[in-house]
């Protein structure tokens, strides 16, 4: 696999002089691009409502969109209401994500089979066999994340085959954020609100229809089937300042600079007691985040032990076997977790892959149960930096 | 976006079938297996440096990450293992004839090469020490190859020390001291009584020549390293064999990190000066 297949290619974004030239796709036209994609053979996965909260989900037609929604999200705070605006995606995200369809929750790794007790046994590696998948309405934040967990699944010394199998052929369609919720903060961390990283196709939402972009050649080919006009100067001009107000729109941030100083400088800091004591080690923050990648590896043996299926799950560093070797627990208290997880999201991170763990995407400020929120842990950590606890 | 299946075959997490050839005891607790791969064919991908680790699969339960205690040059791997939990309990009930899974070697070995002709200084504690215990003996079978060696080996109670007769063989080396302390002696103990910092006093250091290998308590590494700056000893000389939560022995998992190390793939073995900003804080 070569690194200008996903990953590692950046993409002008929307409105960028280099960019090739974008097209005009009215809004009664969105199913015309579904019916290509379903018609090409792909599953589509598109952002719904379900459970009041938006899911990735299959898609069949544009109705099942959740035209009109918007979201309200805050500290521990998330909620769904339903608007008389035409928009299809006016809902920023939900808690899920793309992740979990890339790196799965579960995923299978082994199939062992057993010749007998105490005797040999096979292993063969299980590869999933997903269907040819596009992804309709990705964000910002969560195409900067599928590029993270590329650099750690695809591009380290032990590439993983099984993420590889769910990310190949992968189409993306991103959808730029012209709302930022209260959460977030990706305009600090150089992910959003315009779409960048790879994409195969960037959308941007206007008030009857779509500005649109390609990335690729999957992308140009797919637009060409729709016959599409120019989008014109005047409407680029609208998106780059809806763009511009949204990323002005956005109400947290965190420094990109010296914060990895900052927090190596302060392990011993006060403001990780404080933290402590309102964390509820529940791990939410992980299982919403778009980088994380903690995962537990282990054997499911069958009842009669002929086979054995070994298997990864999601794992979190607030669980507290995380940390666990035998009779030894390296991260006790909740306070250790938490750092841990700050110092590695947003310190550590960069040393392993290059940059921060962190898209801006705001969604472990929504989650967190008792609205812990990493920009005023940080702030509170730099405005008394050398404190020790 | 093409939409190429990657069929690379993940040889790196695949485990491979090894016979139990003998299986030695140092007390109740802990084994010595020697493992010879069903494939012969599959030897030369086992290829260690003292100090690397594989992981052994007791099948159908689970795996752990074992130190390699055998010698470079020898057909068969040897890996000690204490019983402590679930999966080597299992591993304790299985005798010569039986079959465990390998999958390796995983981490960075001790510098050996790179200290040959250089004096040593092993410094270890506690029940174990099989990371170390491979390195010593390589050393010990190329004896020429290096200068004064070295260790100082603590435990709590005599009990403990298990590898009692390998001391005793290695206090018979030329070139070669063996100090051991224990913290809780009984009447029969014969050696020294303390902690292993405690014998530092009793040995010189030639600074500018030795490397420093140390492998056991965290907080005993610690305050080792404490003694060794005081006696000059630069902390790109001193090595550390750290321990944690191993899943998947390939920097993927996250559970075994240390600040930015993986202590899977950017260790076990670190030089201080490495780790030195996080090796220490307590809790990370």
């Amino acid at each position: 696999m070569s690194d200008a297949s996903w990953g590692g290619v950046t993409q002008p974004s929307p409105g960028h002089p280099e960019a090739p030239p974008a097209q005009w796709l009215p809004r009664a036209q969105l199913q015309g691009l579904l019916d290509a994609l379903l018609t090409r053979g792909y599953r589509v996965l598109a952002p719904v409502v379900r459970d009041a909260a938006l899911h990735f989900d299959e898609l069949k037609s544009v109705a099942e969109l959740p035209v009109g929604w918007r979201d309200e999200q805050g500290p521990g705070r998330y909620r769904l209401a339903h608007t008389d605006a035409s928009h299809v995606f006016g809902v920023v995200h939900g808690p899920g994500g793309i992740k979990r369809h890339v790196f799965a929750p579960r995923e299978p790794l082994l199939q062992i089979e057993m010749d007998g007790p105490g005797q040999g046994f096979r292993a063969q590696a299980v590869i999933p066999a997903p269907p040819r998948t596009a992804l309709l309405g990705v964000r910002g934040c969560d195409l900067a994340g599928l590029a993270m967990q590329d650099r750690i699944f695809l591009h380290d010394r032990f590439p993983d085959p099984h993420y590889a199998a769910r990310r190949a052929g992968l189409l993306l369609i991103a959808v730029g954020c012209t709302r930022a919720v209260a959460t977030c903060f990706c305009a600090s961390m150089g992910t959003g609100p315009a779409p960048s990283g790879h994409y195969d196709v960037a959308l941007t939402e206007v008030e009857d229809g779509f500005i649109a972009h390609t990335g690729s050649d999957a992308g140009r080919d797919l637009l060409a089937a729709l016959a599409l006009a120019r989008a014109g100067a005047a409407m680029l001009g609208r998106e780059r300042e809806a763009y511009a107000s949204c990323a002005g729109s956005m109400q947290r941030s965190l420094p990109r600079e010296a914060l990895r100083d900052l927090l190596y400088e302060n392990l011993s800091h006060p403001r990780f007691d404080a933290v402590a004591a309102r964390c509820l080690s529940c791990a939410n923050c992980t299982m919403v985040c778009p980088t994380c990648f903690c995962h537990d590896v282990r054997d499911e043996p069958s009842l009669d032990g002929a086979s054995s299926l070994r298997v990864r799950d999601w794992d979190s560093c607030f669980n507290p076997e995380h940390a666990q070797v035998h009779g030894l627990n390296f991260r006790p208290h909740v306070r250790e977790r938490y750092r841990q997880w700050l110092v590695h999201k947003l310190a550590s991170w960069v040393d392993q892959f290059g940059a921060s763990g962190c898209v801006g995407c705001g969604r472990c400020i929504s989650w967190c149960p008792v609205g812990i929120d990493l920009t005023e842990e940080v702030a509170a950590i730099a405005a008394a930096p050398g404190a020790r606890s | 976006m093409n939409a190429r299946a990657v069929q690379t075959p993940p040889i790196a997490m695949l485990p491979e079938p090894a016979v139990i050839v003998a299986k030695r005891s140092f007390g109740p607790e802990i084994h010595a297996y020697r493992l010879r791969l069903l494939d012969p064919t599959a030897r030369p991908r086992f290829d260690f440096l003292p100090g690397q680790f594989n992981m052994v699969y007791a099948p159908g339960v689970g795996e752990v990450a074992i130190s390699i205690s055998s010698d470079p040059d020898e057909e068969d791997l040897e890996h000690t293992i204490r019983i402590v939990g679930r999966t080597t309990r299992v591993i304790d009930d299985l005798e010569a004839g039986d079959v465990v899974g390998l999958r390796g070697p995983y981490g960075n070995g001790w510098p050996l090469r790179e200290s040959r002709f250089k004096d040593l200084l092993v410094v270890t504690g506690g029940l174990g020490c099989a990371p170390v215990t491979g390195a010593i003996e390589y050393v010990f079978r190329r004896r020429a190859s290096f200068g004064h060696v070295t260790i100082l080996h603590g435990v709590k109670k005599a009990a403990d020390l298990v590898h009692h007769s390998r001391f005793e063989a290695w206090r018979r080396e030329p070139n070669t001291t063996v100090l051991l302390t224990a913290d809780q002696p009984d009447r029969a103990w014969r050696d020294r009584s303390g902690v292993v910092t405690e014998l530092f006093e009793e040995v010189e250091i030639d600074a500018g020549r030795t490397v420093v290998l140390m492998c056991g308590p965290e907080v005993m590494m610690h305050y080792a390293i404490r003694h060794l700056r005081g006696r000059g000893v630069p902390d790109d000389r001193v090595f550390l064999s750290l321990e944690r939560n191993m899943k998947c022995a390939v920097g993927l998992c996250g559970h075994c990190q240390l600040g930015p190390a993986f202590v899977c793939k950017d260790g076990p073995i670190f030089p201080l000066a490495k780790v030195e900003r996080f090796f220490g804080v307590p809790g990370l």
